[in-house]
C-alpha cells in the first residue's frame, strides 16, 4: 500500500491544470469515438481481434506501467539498489518472451476469449470456474486499491480530497470503457505510455544534473552504502547477505521462472493485449516488442529512485519522514518547473488510470464470457452479452471505488488480500504449462492442481513464514520462496492426480495441447508480417541477449 | 473446429473494429504536438527562478521540442503510410486480389 509522507505538495499553477485538463478531454473524445467500432461482443472485449502489433505491444506493456508499479520500482531502487533490475531483466523478459514464442500459438490460435477459457477446454468446467471467479474477484479488489492509492498520492502532491480523486478517475475510467470498450482501454494505455516517458525521461535528466551526473552518482551511493549496492549479484551467494534478501539460487528460480511465469504468462490483463491482435503474428510480436522498453524502463525508474535517496539521504529511515514511495514525487517536487511538471502529473494520473482500466476491461471480459455467458445466461443473442459486458464495466468500476472507500479504512485488510491473490498466479501457471505440454493431464489434475498450489503457498507464507518456523530475511524473499512451493507442490499434485483419472479423449484437445493443431492454423503469414524485422523468434531472442548484456555492467 | 471457435469467426466476420476504428496515430501525434507546442513556450518564456530549480537545464524548452518531434512523427508516419481498412473479401475469409 502506498503512503505519501506530509509536505510534498507540488507547486502546480494554471498552466499544470491546463495540460492536466486536455488529457482528461482526449481520454473522453477517445471513448466516444471508438464507439462506432463496437458493433459485436467480440468487438467490445477484444476490439474484434483486429489492432496492429505495435498497438497491443505498447499497450501490453502499458497496461504493467500503473502507477504503483512506477512508484513502487524507484521505491524498490533506493530501498534495494541495483538489485531491482532484478524484476525487470530476468523477472519479466525471459517470461514475456516465452509468451510470445511458446504460448501464444495456443492461446491465440485456439481461439479462447480469455485465459481462464483457456482452462475450460483444455480441463473442464470445474477449473475454469474457480480461476474465472478468483480472478474476477481479484480485479475489482485490485482496482480499488489501486484508486485508494491514487487518491492518497493526489492528495498529498494536488491537496485534492481523496474521495474527489476516486470519484474523478473512477467516472473517468467508467465512461471511457463502457462506451469504447477494450480498443478504447488499449488506445489510452498508448498514449499513457508515451506521456508517462515524457515525464520520467525530463525527471531523470534533471535528476543526474543535480547529483553530478552517473559518476557523481555511483560514488555518492558506494560511499554511503558501500559497493554492493550498486551491483545485481553481490552477496547474492547461499547464506551470505543482500540488501533484497534473497539469494541466487531464489532470484533465479522464485523470481525469475515462477513468479515472473506466472504473472506474465497468464495474468489475462496482460494476455487480453495480445488476443486482440489481428493474426497470430501479430499476436506473438505483441510481448516480444512490448519486451524491448521494457528493458529500458529501470533508467527512468529505477535511477531515479537512486538519485532521490542521493538528495534525500534520510528517504526511508525515519517513520515520520519521507519514505522510499516519495522517491519520485520528491523528483518532481523540487526538479521540476511549470510545464513539464503538468506533463508529469498528468503521466503519473494516466498511469493510475490505466491501470485501473486494465484490471476493469479484463473484468469485464472473463464475468461476461466465463461466469454470465458459461454457466448463468447460455446461448443468447450477441447483443445481450454485450449489453451485459457495458453494465458489467460499470458495475465492477462502482465496486472498485467502493472498495477504494472500504480501503481507507482498512488498509492492512487490503495488503493481506492482494498478497493471497498474489499467490494464484503461480499454480495457474502450473497448470497451464503442464497442460500444454502434456496430454494425458486430466481434467481432475487441474482443478487439484490450482487449489493444491494455491493452498500450499499460503501455507508456507502465513503459516511457516508469518510465524516465524522459518526465517526468511525479508518479504520479497518470502514471496520467492512461497511461489516456489506453489510450483512444486501444484506440479506433484497434478502428476499424482493424473495418473489415477481418465485423460480427456484426444480429439477435444487439438490446438490446445503441444503436438496438436487447430483446423485453419497453418494459414501463412499476412501479407507484410514476412519480413525480418518481423519475425518473433528475432525479436524473441534479440530482447533476451540485450537483457543479458545489460547485466554485464552491473555483475562485477 | 469446436462450436466456440465457430462463434468466434462469425464475430470476427461482423466485427466492426477494422474498418471503422480510427487510428490511433492521430490521438498520439495531435495531443503530442499541441502539449510540445505550449511546453515549448513555457521554455521560451522560462523565468529565473525555473531555470535554477531544473540545475539550469532549460527543460521546458527540450522537452517541448522532444514532443512535438514526437507529434509531428505520429502524424507524418500516418500521412506517409494510412492504414488500409480490409476489403470486404478479407473480412468474410475469401481470397481476394493480391493488395498492390
Amino acid at each position: 500500500m502506498i503512503t505519501l509522507a506530509e509536505g510534498l505538495r507540488l507547486p502546480t499553477n494554471g498552466l499544470d491544470y491546463t495540460i492536466l485538463a486536455i488529457y482528461f478531454i482526449v481520454v473522453l473524445g477517445i471513448g466516444f469515438a471508438a464507439r462506432r467500432s463496437v458493433r459485436t461482443s467480440l468487438d467490445f472485449f477484444l476490439s474484434g481481434r483486429s489492432l496492429p502489433a505495435w498497438v497491443t505491444g505498447l499497450a501490453f506493456v502499458a497496461a504493467n506501467l500503473g502507477a504503483t508499479e512506477i512508484l513502487g520500482m524507484a521505491a524498490n531502487g533506493a530501498q534495494y539498489g541495483a538489485y531491482t533490475v532484478h524484476w525487470y531483466w530476468i523477472g519479466a523478459i525471459p517470461a514475456m518472451v516465452f509468451l510470445g514464442l511458446v504460448m501464444m500459438p495456443f492461446y491465440y490460435g485456439s481461439k479462447v476469449r480469455s485465459v481462464p477459457e483457456f482452462l475450460l477446454h483444455r480441463f473442464g468446467p470445474s477449473s475454469h470456474l474457480l480461476s474465472s471467479v478468483i480472478f474476477a474477484v481479484s480485479s475489482v479488489l485490485i482496482a480499488g486499491v489501486n484508486l485508494y492509492a491514487m487518491a492518497i498520492v493526489l492528495q498529498a502532491l494536488l491537496g485534492w480530497p481523496q474521495w474527489v480523486a476516486i470519484v474523478i478517475a473512477g467516472f473517468f475510467v467508467l465512461v471511457y470503457i463502457t462506451i469504447g470498450g477494450l480498443s478504447s482501454a488499449i488506445y489510452n494505455e498508448v498514449l499513457q505510455f508515451f506521456v508517462i516517458l515524457a515525464a520520467l525521461i525530463p525527471l531523470t535528466v534533471v535528476g543526474l544534473k543535480r547529483v553530478g551526473g552517473w559518476d557523481g552518482l555511483t560514488d555518492s551511493l558506494t560511499s554511503s552504502h558501500g559497493d554492493a549496492f550498486l551491483t545485481a549479484w553481490k552477496g547474492t551467494g547461499i547464506g551470505e547477505g543482500n540488501p533484497l534478501g534473497a539469494n541466487w539460487l531464489t532470484i533465479v528460480l522464485g523470481l525469475g521462472f515462477v513468479m515472473s511465469f506466472g504473472y506474465w504468462t497468464t495474468n489475462f490483463a496482460e494476455v487480453q493485449r495480445a488476443l486482440s491482435a489481428k493474426n497470430l503474428s501479430a499476436a506473438k510480436r505483441t510481448p516480444l516488442i512490448a519486451a524491448f522498453p521494457k528493458i529500458f524502463i529501470p533508467m527512468v525508474v529505477v535511477v531515479p529512485g537512486l538519485i532521490a535517496l542521493v538528495m534525500e539521504p534520510t528517504l526511508g529511515k525515519d517513520k515520520d519522514g519521507l519514505q522510499y514511495n516519495d522517491a519520485i514525487p520528491v523528483l518532481m517536487r523540487d526538479l521540476l518547473p511549470n510545464g513539464v511538471l503538468g506533463i508529469a502529473v498528468t503521466g503519473l494520473l494516466a498511469a493510475f488510470m490505466a491501470g485501473m482500466a486494465a484490471n476493469v476491461s479484463s473484468f469485464n471480459t472473463v464475468f461476461t464470457n466465463d461466469i454470465w455467458a458459461a454457466y448463468l445466461k447460455k446461448g443468447r443473442p450477441d447483443s445481450h452479452y454485450l449489453k451485459t459486458g457495458r453494465v458489467v464495466t460499470a458495475v465492477g468500476v462502482l465496486i472498485g471505488m467502493g472498495t477504494a472507500f472500504i480501503a481507507s479504512s482498512f488498509s492492512n485488510i487490503m495488503n493481506y488480500l492482494q498478497t493471497l491473490f498474489s499467490f494464484f498466479n503461480v499454480p495457474l501457471f502450473v497448470v497451464f504449462i503442464i497442460g500444454m505440454f502434456w496430454k494425458r493431464t486430466s481434467a481432475a489434475a487441474g482443478f487439484w492442481g490450482l487449489l493444491s498450489g494455491t493452498v500450499a503457498a499460503m501455507i508456507n507464507y502465513f503459516g511457516l513464514y508469518k510465524q516465524g518456523v522459518i526465517s526468511i530475511p525479508s518479504e520479497q524473499g518470502a514471496n520467492f520462496v512461497s511461489s516456489i512451493v506453489a510450483f512444486v507442490v501444484g506440479a506433484l499434485v497434478m502428476l499424482v492426480v493424473t495418473l489415477f483419472t481418465k485423460p480427456k479423449p484426444a480429439e477435444s484437445l487439438a490446438g490446445l495441447v503441444y503436438g496438436t493443431r487447430s483446423p485453419g492454423m497453418e494459414e501463412p503469414p499476412a501479407e507484410g508480417d514476412d519480413a525480418w524485422y518481423r519475425k518473433p523468434a528475432l525479436l524473441g531472442w534479440g530482447a533476451i541477449v540485450l537483457a543479458v548484456i545489460c547485466y554485464v555492467p552491473f555483475s562485477f | 473446429m469446436s462450436d466456440y471457435q465457430h462463434e468466434v469467426e462469425e464475430l470476427e466476420r461482423e466485427s466492426a473494429t477494422a474498418a471503422r476504428l480510427f487510428d490511433v496515430r492521430r490521438i498520439i501525434g495531435g495531443l503530442f504536438a499541441v502539449y510540445g507546442v505550449i511546453v515549448t513556450i513555457a521554455g521560451i518564456m522560462a523565468s529565473e527562478a525555473d531555470l535554477k530549480k531544473a540545475q539550469d537545464i532549460n527543460i521546458n524548452l527540450w522537452t517541448g521540442l522532444g514532443m512535438l518531434a514526437l507529434g509531428l512523427f505520429f502524424l507524418a508516419w500516418m500521412q506517409l503510410r494510412p492504414a488500409i481498412p480490409p476489403t470486404v473479401d478479407e473480412l468474410t475469409g475469401e481470397p481476394g486480389p493480391p493488395a498492390s
